[in-house]
C-alpha cells in the first residue's frame, strides 16, 4: 500500500520509493530507504502534509510525496 | 616578518545539528556575514586566534547531503572542492547519528581531512543513547570529539584536534570508505582506471571520487570534467554512459539510487557497532508541545496568535523607538540647519542626505524586533511547525509553507518582509516570494488610502480600503501561480522538511542573529540608499532658478507693505490681529510659490511629461507627480498632493480633501489612483532590498516593471470599466 494510505499511529516498512528526479533522491538521502520502518505520527490540521518518524527523527512530507512511497503495513505490536 | 599561516576550518553538518551554535561559540562576535558569490545563500565566517594559530572558520550551509540538488549543497560542495579547506569539521547530531552519517560518508569520499564533532544538541537525549566514539573513530578513521553546543563544552578540544589534523600529513584512507555493491564497484574502478590513464593530470579532483560522481550522473562534475579533460573527457563520459545503462539493466534502478541505498547500508553496519541504545520515540516534552501547537483544532488559532503577536511587537512596540529616531533625525537636521550657512549644500545635507537616510533608518526598530521574533521561531523549532500547518494553503500558490511569514510581514513593511525571505531554503521560492510580497499593501500606503477614500467614499471608506487589501492578496496569488508555471517553472521544492525537537533558544544566538540582520540593513544606509536619496533630492530641488509665472517675492513685499501701512494706521488692539493676517497672507503666497517650484522641478517636469500615461487612468498631472515622489516612500504621495494642491500640508486633511474635491477628481478616479498606489513599483528602500536579496539586477528590474505594468492595467480597468458601467 501507499505511505499516504497509512493512518495516524500506524507503522509501515518501506518497500519502494517511487517518483523521479530531485524529489526521489532527496527522500532517499533523508534515510527513507527500502527496509526502513516508518511511523505516521500525525497529519497537519488541513490533512496535508503529514509528519513521520523515521530513523528516530521527525520529518514531514506532502501527501502527494508520500503517495510515491510504497510500504507494507506492520501490525501494531504494543 | 613571516606571515603566520591561516588554517581554514569549514563547518559542515545537517540543518538543526547545532552547527550555528558551535559556530557562534567559536567565533563569538567576530563574525562576518555576507553572501556566497553569485547566490543569495548566506555565508558566515569568523577569524580567530587560538593556540598560537590564526583560524578562519567558515560556516557552510546546513545540508543533508552533497548531491548538488539545492543551491546550498552546491555552495557547500564547491567550497570543499575548490577552496580545499585545511580541515572540515562535520557536526553530527548525536541523537540523529544514522542520518548525519550520510553527509559524513560523502565528505569522507571527497577525501579531505574530516573531523567529527559528536554534538549533543539535546541534553535529554544524550542520557538515553550511548555512542562508542572510539569505535566510530576507528571504523571511519576519523577523529571524533564530543561537544555540547548549548553548554559551550568541548570547543577547545575540537579546535585543538582540528589544528592537529591540519598539521598532519595527508594519508590515504580510502579503505575506510563506503563499499558499494560489487557491480557498482567494478564500474567505479573501470572509470577510475580510464581517468588515471587519460585525464589524470587534467583534473584536480581525486579519481575515485570523480568516477563515483560520473557514475552518479552528477551534472556539475560532468560539465567540469569535460571542460578540463576535453576530448578524453567526452570519451570517458561515453564509456560511463554504457556502464550506467548496463547497471540500470541489472538493478532495474538508476545507479545513483542503488548507491544511496548502499551508503545507508554501510551506515547501518556502523550504527549496529557503535550505538548501543536507541531512543524509541522522541523525548516526551517535545511531543507534548507538538500535541498542542500542531493540534487539529487549536493549532491554527495558536499560529495566528503568534503571528499577531509578532506583528504587534514589530509595528506597535517598534513605533516608540521609531518616534525617537524620527525626533533624533529632526534634531540632527535642525542642529545642522543652525550651524551650516544657507547654501545649496545645506539643502542637500538636510533635505537630501539627512532627510532621505532618516526616512529609511526609522525602519531599524522594526527590523530588530522582527528578526528577534523570527530567530525565536527558528531557534525554538516553531518555524518548521508554522510551515507544517501553513503548507497546504501556500502550496496553492506553488510556494512553501515558510513563505507565509515574509508575505504577512509585507502588510507592515516590505523592507523587513523581503529580508525575511532568507528563511526560505529554495532560491526559486525566495525569488517568487520576493516578487509577490510587494502586492501586500504595506502600512505606508494606508495614509494615501485614508485621504483618498476618506474624501470620496466617506462612510464606505472602510470597505473600499479593505477591498484594496483583498485585491493585493488576490493579485499576489494570481502572480504567484503565473510565475510558478512560467518564469520560475521547474520542480516545486519538495516539502521534505525535518521537524526538529523543540529547544530552549539561547539568548546569545538570538542576539547575534538580530544584530547580523541589522548590520546588513545599516550597511545599506551608507551605500545605495544614500546615493538614491541624493538623486531624488536633486530631482526635486533642481533647477534652482525657477522662472515663476508670478513675481512671488515682490508679491510678498507688496503684501508686507500693505499690511505695514494697515498696521501703522490701526488701533493698538487690532495690530496683533493684522500681524497674524500678514503671516497668513505671506504663507499663502509662499505655498503658491512652493507648488509652482515643485511643478517646475525636474521631478515635476517628469511627472508632467509622463502625465499622458496616467490620463487613461483618470489621474491628472498632480497625481502623476505625487505618484512619482511616492517612489521615495509611499506616504510621501500624500504630502506631495498637499504641496501641489497648496494646502497647509499633509496634517491638514480637511483642506486637502476640499482641494481634491474641487480639483475635478471623482470617486472613480480616486479609486483608480488607489489601485495604482497599491500595486505600482515598490518604494526605493524596498527596491534596494530586492536588489540585495535577489542578487540580480534582472529580477529587480523585472519586479519594478511587472508591478508597475500590473498597476497600470488594473487602474485602467477600474477607471475605464467604471466609466462604461456609468460610475463617476
Amino acid at each position: 500500500m501507499l505511505l499516504s494510505e497509512l493512518k495516524e499511529g500506524e507503522t509501515g516498512v518501506i518497500v519502494r520509493v517511487g517518483g523521479n528526479g530531485a524529489l526521489r533522491r532527496r527522500i532517499l538521502e533523508m534515510g527513507i530507504v527500502k527496509g526502513t520502518k516508518i511511523y505516521v505520527d500525525k497529519y497537519a490540521p488541513l490533512k496535508d502534509p503529514l509528519e513521520l518518524i523515521v530513523k528516530n527523527y521527525h520529518i514531514s512530507l506532502r501527501v502527494e510525496e508520500a503517495a510515491q512511497i510504497m510500504v507494507e503495513k506492520l501490525q501494531q505490536q504494543d | 616578518m613571516s606571515e603566520k599561516k591561516v588554517i581554514t576550518i569549514a563547518l559542515a553538518g545537517n540543518p538543526n545539528s547545532g552547527k550555528t551554535t558551535i559556530f557562534n561559540n567559536i567565533t563569538g562576535t567576530r563574525q562576518k556575514v555576507g553572501n556566497w558569490p553569485g547566490v543569495t545563500v548566506e555565508k558566515k565566517e569568523g577569524l580567530i586566534q587560538k593556540f598560537g594559530y590564526d583560524l578562519k572558520i567558515v560556516d557552510l550551509p546546513g545540508t543533508y547531503s552533497l548531491t548538488p540538488y539545492s543551491i546550498e549543497e552546491i555552495v557547500a560542495r564547491d567550497f570543499v572542492l575548490e577552496e580545499s579547506p585545511d580541515v572540515i569539521i562535520d557536526i553530527i547530531d548525536a541523537s540523529n547519528l544514522e542520518r548525519s552519517l550520510y553527509l559524513a560518508t560523502q565528505l569522507r569520499e571527497i577525501d579531505s581531512k574530516v573531523l567529527f564533532a559528536l554534538n549533543m544538541a539535546d541534553i535529554a537525549i544524550s542520557h538515553e543513547t550511548k555512542i562508542d566514539s572510539e569505535k566510530l573513530s576507528n571504523l571511519l578513521d576519523v577523529p571524533v570529539v564530543f561537544t555540547v553546543g548549548n553548554k559551550n563544552e568541548g570547543m577547545d578540544d575540537l579546535l585543538k584536534e582540528a589544528i592537529k589534523l591540519a598539521e598532519s600529513s595527508p594519508d590515504k584512507r580510502e579503505n575506510r570508505n563506503v563499499k558499494y555493491s560489487r557491480d557498482i564497484e567494478n564500474a567505479i574502478s573501470k572509470i577510475q582506471d580510464l581517468i588515471e590513464e587519460k585525464a589524470k593530470d587534467k583534473i584536480n579532483y581525486k579519481s575515485r571520487w570523480t568516477a563515483i560522481k560520473l557514475l552518479e550522473d552528477d551534472k556539475i562534475v560532468k560539465e567540469r570534467f569535460v571542460e578540463k579533460a576535453g576530448a578524453a573527457g567526452e570519451e570517458i563520459l561515453e564509456e560511463t554512459g554504457v556502464l550506467r545503462k548496463a547497471l540500470l539493466n541489472s538493478f532495474d534502478e538508476d545507479p545513483e539510487i542503488v548507491m544511496t541505498d548502499d551508503r545507508y547500508g554501510f551506515i547501518a553496519g556502523i550504527i549496529k557497532e557503535v550505538q548501543t541504545t536507541t531512543i524509541k520515540k522522541r523525548v516526551d516534552v517535545s511531543r507534548n508541545i507538538d500535541l498542542v501547537l500542531t493540534n487539529r483544532f487549536i493549532g491554527f488559532p495558536i499560529f495566528i496568535f503568534f503571528i499577531w503577536a509578532m506583528f504587534q511587537l514589530t509595528f506597535t512596540l517598534g513605533a516608540y523607538p521609531m518616534d525617537w529616531i524620527e525626533s533624533g533625525v529632526s534634531l540632527i537636521s535642525s542642529y545642522a540647519g543652525s550651524i551650516v550657512p544657507e547654501s545649496l549644500f545645506k539643502d542637500l545635507l538636510i533635505n537630501g542626505i539627512i532627510g532621505g537616510v532618516g526616512s529609511v533608518i526609522v525602519f531599524l526598530p522594526n527590523i530588530l524586533i522582527l528578526f528577534f521574533c523570527i530567530a525565536l521561531f527558528e531557534d525554538t523549532g516553531y518555524m518548521a511547525r508554522a510551515a507544517f500547518i501553513m503548507d497546504k494553503i501556500m502550496h496553492l500558490i506553488g510556494l512553501h509553507g515558510k513563505s507565509f511569514i515574509p508575505m504577512l510581514m509585507g502588510f507592515g513593511c516590505n523592507v523587513p518582509a523581503i529580508m525575511a525571505t532568507r528563511t526560505l531554503e529554495s532560491e526559486k521560492d525566495r525569488i517568487l516570494t520576493i516578487l509577490i510580497t510587494p502586492f501586500m499593501s504595506c502600512s505606508a500606503k494606508l495614509p494615501v488610502y485614508i485621504v483618498l477614500a476618506g474624501t470620496f467614499f466617506a462612510a464606505k471608506a472602510g470597505n473600499v480600503i479593505f477591498s484594496l487589501y483583498l485585491l493585493g492578496i488576490l493579485l499576489s496569488i494570481i502572480s504567484g501561480r503565473l510565475f510558478r508555471s512560467t518564469l520560475l517553472k521547474g520542480i516545486d521544492a519538495p516539502f521534505v522538511m525535518e521537524l526538529p525537537p523543540y529547544r530552549v533558544p539561547m539568548l546569545r544566538s538570538l542576539m547575534i542573529h538580530m544584530w547580523d540582520r541589522s548590520k546588513m540593513f545599516l550597511r545599506r544606509m551608507g551605500g545605495v540608499i544614500l546615493v538614491g536619496s541624493v538623486i531624488v533630492w536633486a530631482l526635486s530641488a533642481f533647477p534652482r532658478n525657477v522662472e515663476y509665472s508670478a513675481d512671488y517675492s515682490s508679491e510678498i513685499d507688496r503684501a508686507n507693505e500693505s499690511f505695514n501701512i494697515k498696521i501703522a494706521a490701526a488701533d493698538e488692539k487690532d495690530k496683533e490681529l493684522l500681524k497674524n493676517e500678514r503671516i497668513a497672507a505671506i504663507a499663502e503666497i509662499e505655498k503658491a510659490m512652493n507648488a509652482e517650484k515643485t511643478e517646475k522641478s525636474y521631478m515635476g517636469r517628469i511627472g508632467k511629461g509622463i502625465s499622458p500615461v496616467f490620463e487613461p487612468l483618470g489621474i491628472d498631472w498632480r497625481g502623476s507627480v505625487s505618484l512619482l515622489t511616492g517612489f521615495f516612500a509611499k506616504e510621501i504621495v500624500v504630502s506631495t498632493l498637499g504641496v501641489l494642491y497648496s494646502t497647509e500640508g499633509p496634517d491638514d486633511k480637511d483642506a486637502l480633501k476640499n482641494a481634491l474635491r474641487s480639483s475635478g477628481m471623482t470617486p472613480l478616479s480616486a479609486l483608480s489612483m488607489m489601485v495604482f498606489v497599491l500595486l505600482y513599483l515598490p518604494c526605493f528602500a524596498t527596491i534596494a532590498m530586492i536588489r540585495k536579496e535577489t542578487a540580480s539586477f534582472k529580477w529587480t528590474a523585472f519586479s519594478i516593471i511587472y508591478s508597475t505594468t500590473i498597476a497600470w492595467i488594473a487602474a485602467f480597468c477600474v477607471f475605464q470599466g467604471g466609466k462604461l458601467l456609468g460610475f463617476q
